[in-house]
């Protein structure tokens, strides 16, 4: 297994990421900051360290696809897209602005999205299809996916499931955001989830619990599931808000910014201290 | 003719030549399929909908994606993505309605080339009854920005537009039915966008889609026989829809009938009145399912209960001379 090696790299592209996430929702006055706090190392690994991507050839066909199920965590997935050359870091202050390209939610017209997310419950769907489609054109691209622990409601997320196990889609690793928290509270209030782990791998996928925030942990999981066979769930017990002492573990923060430029700063200066 | 000739049951139904409009889609799918760009996916209904002619053929490119039609969607856009040609095939009722927030999202939204062809619309899908019987997906696919929406008078038609669709880039719709359908073409031709003049006509217009085609022949036929000049024209794509022809015949006749196996709300029928309302108002009256659910029965009993037939035709021409001459 190939090491991490230094990890500095990677914890100043998460710094920028999350810096971007809270200025990019403030600037919006609107905006989802909780969950791509919580997404933010995952991302950045996969941006930073896995993906065989190329800024200058969004479209190109043997690229690695990344899907972002959990599209409203668009500010993420946009500000790594940014600092990975897809687009100058300035039209990250147009997101969510009118006539900007940066939807509300990830769109793939934009440079680098491979799929559309927004209505929950469908990137899982889309991944699939692009890993089949891998498969029997003979590429040898990976998928990879994020889905959120609310969005797990969904009982479309359980037909894709279902699909990925039957096709044995070796291609495709998937990322369980488990921030514990949804729009209206906490997930195991709202509607229990359980053992989340243990659903995907009765449902013939293997799957690996990690603490989504550890580098180490995250390069670990991925090296894994590119050698086991059929498709991979890692549950990444994750903190919404991640990074921000007032936003973190914090249901208001799921859809709304820092509310004022006292808290921004504050915010911001926690960051930078972590 | 006397009014009960223009019924399907029995001497309309039995005296004429039909075919199946699905069975014409499987055949196509199976001559597409040499380009390996094609694939086809289906949900546990493939025998029905006659992919699995393509299935048997090309196994590496056909997935049955089980009782999962939301999921089928999805996957279909995802493979599009990738460059190639997916349809994706259910019953209508799944493919729209249970799908449609995926047809917007991953399809539409997304711009995916994904081709939707779905069978068993309307109400001739018979003995399944009400919640097999989709009436309302003209309406709901043509309301998506970005979707195209077919609807094949007959079979031959039916692999006109299969062959269109592959050539097509972009998301579509294409509706079939489950009963063998009258056949009104003598070959394949199917023509984009433009309504096709069946019969030239000065005093009245049909427009018809899908099975209609053949009843709204039926009914100018009986209709010259009583001095009545009726024009008939296939609408066989929904949307876009062909303004241009549509105000050329509501100029030329001032009455025009619009005839449908969908709810008379949202279908082909709303589609002409509005574009008739906005640059020509003259009459327009609809003919279709009233704004109700089917129930069970045997296709042509229900088209007759439903009077989706010629003489439901006549009648509604009828009325529109009344609301002409006030």
């Amino acid at each position: 297994m190939e090491q991490l090696g230094d990890i500095s790299l990677l914890k100043d592209k998460a710094k920028e990421i999350r810096k971007l996430i809270l200025l990019m929702t403030f600037n919006a006055k609107s905006g989802h900051p909780g969950g791509s706090l919580s997404a933010t190392d995952i991302i950045t690994y996969l941006y930073f360290r896995e993906l065989r991507i190329d800024p200058k050839r969004p479209d190109w066909d043997d690229r690695d696809r990344f899907v972002l199920s959990k599209g409203h965590a668009s500010p993420a997935l946009y500000a790594a897209l940014a600092l990975r050359g897809f687009f100058p870091v300035e039209k990250l202050f147009t997101f969510r602005k009118i006539n900007s390209e940066l939807q509300g939610h990830v769109v793939n017209h934009i440079p680098g999205v491979d799929a559309t997310g927004g209505s929950l419950g469908q990137g899982l769907s889309n991944a699939i299809g692009m890993a089949l489609s891998g498969l029997i054109r003979k590429k040898d691209y990976r998928v990879f996916a994020m889905i959120g622990d609310g969005e797990s409601q969904e009982g479309s997320i359980w037909e894709a499931a279902m699909s990925a196990a039957h096709y044995k889609l070796s291609n495709l690793i998937v990322f369980l955001d488990r921030n514990m928290i949804q729009l209206d509270g906490f997930t195991e209030n709202i509607m229990s989830l359980g053992d989340l782990e243990m659903k995907f791998s009765s449902f013939g996928w293997k799957t690996r619990t990690i603490n989504g925030h550890d580098f180490y942990e995250i390069h670990d999981a991925v090296e894994w599931a590119k050698e086991e066979i059929g498709p991979k769930m890692i549950i990444a017990k994750t903190v919404k808000g991640k990074g921000v002492s007032f936003m973190e573990n914090n249901p208001e923060y799921h859809g709304k910014p820092v509310p004022n430029q006292e808290l921004l700063n504050k915010a911001i200066e926690e960051i930078e201290r972590e | 003719m006397t009014n009960h000739e223009l019924t399907w049951l029995p001497n309309l139904i039995n005296s004429v030549e039909r075919k199946s409009q699905r069975e014409s889609y499987g055949k196509t799918l199976v001559r597409l399929g040499e380009d390996q760009r094609v694939v086809v996916l289906d949900a546990d209904l493939s025998t029905s909908t006659h992919t699995s002619m393509f299935g048997n053929k090309f196994k590496e490119r056909f997935f049955n994606m089980g009782i999962s039609e939301n999921n089928m969607i999805g996957v279909a856009a995802g493979l599009a993505s990738t460059g190639l040609i997916p349809f994706a095939s259910s019953f209508a009722v799944f493919a729209t309605g249970r799908d449609y927030d995926f047809v917007r999202q991953s399809v539409c939204y997304s711009n995916q080339n994904v081709k939707i062809v779905a069978t068993h619309a309307g109400l001739t899908v018979g003995e399944d009854g009400a919640t097999h019987q989709m009436i309302e997906d003209l309406g709901l696919m043509s309301g998506l920005p970005n979707m195209t929406v077919i609807s094949p008078a007959d079979a031959p038609e039916t692999e006109g537009a299969v062959e269109f669709l592959y050539e097509f880039r972009g998301p579509a719709y294409m509706r079939l039915s489950r009963e063998k359908v009258p056949v009104v073409h003598q070959d394949k031709n199917f023509q984009f966008k433009k309504l096709e003049v069946l019969k030239d006509g000065d005093d009245v217009t049909i427009i018809a889609t899908g099975i209609m085609v053949y009843a709204a022949m039926v009914a100018a036929d009986y209709l010259k026989h009583k001095g009545l000049d009726v024009a008939v024209l296939n609408a066989s794509t929904i949307k876009p829809i062909d303004s241009e022809t549509i105000l050329k015949y509501a100029r030329k006749t001032g009455l025009i009938i619009t005839s449908e196996e969908h709810n008379i709300i949202n279908g082909l029928g709303s589609r002409v009145s509005e574009i008739v309302s906005e640059n020509y108002p003259s009459v327009v009256i609809r003919h279709g399912v009233p704004d109700v659910f089917g129930e069970s029965g045997s296709a042509w009993e229900l088209m007759d209960k439903y009077m989706l037939n010629p003489l439901g035709i006549v009648r509604k021409i009828e009325q529109g001379l009344e609301v002409r001459k006030k």
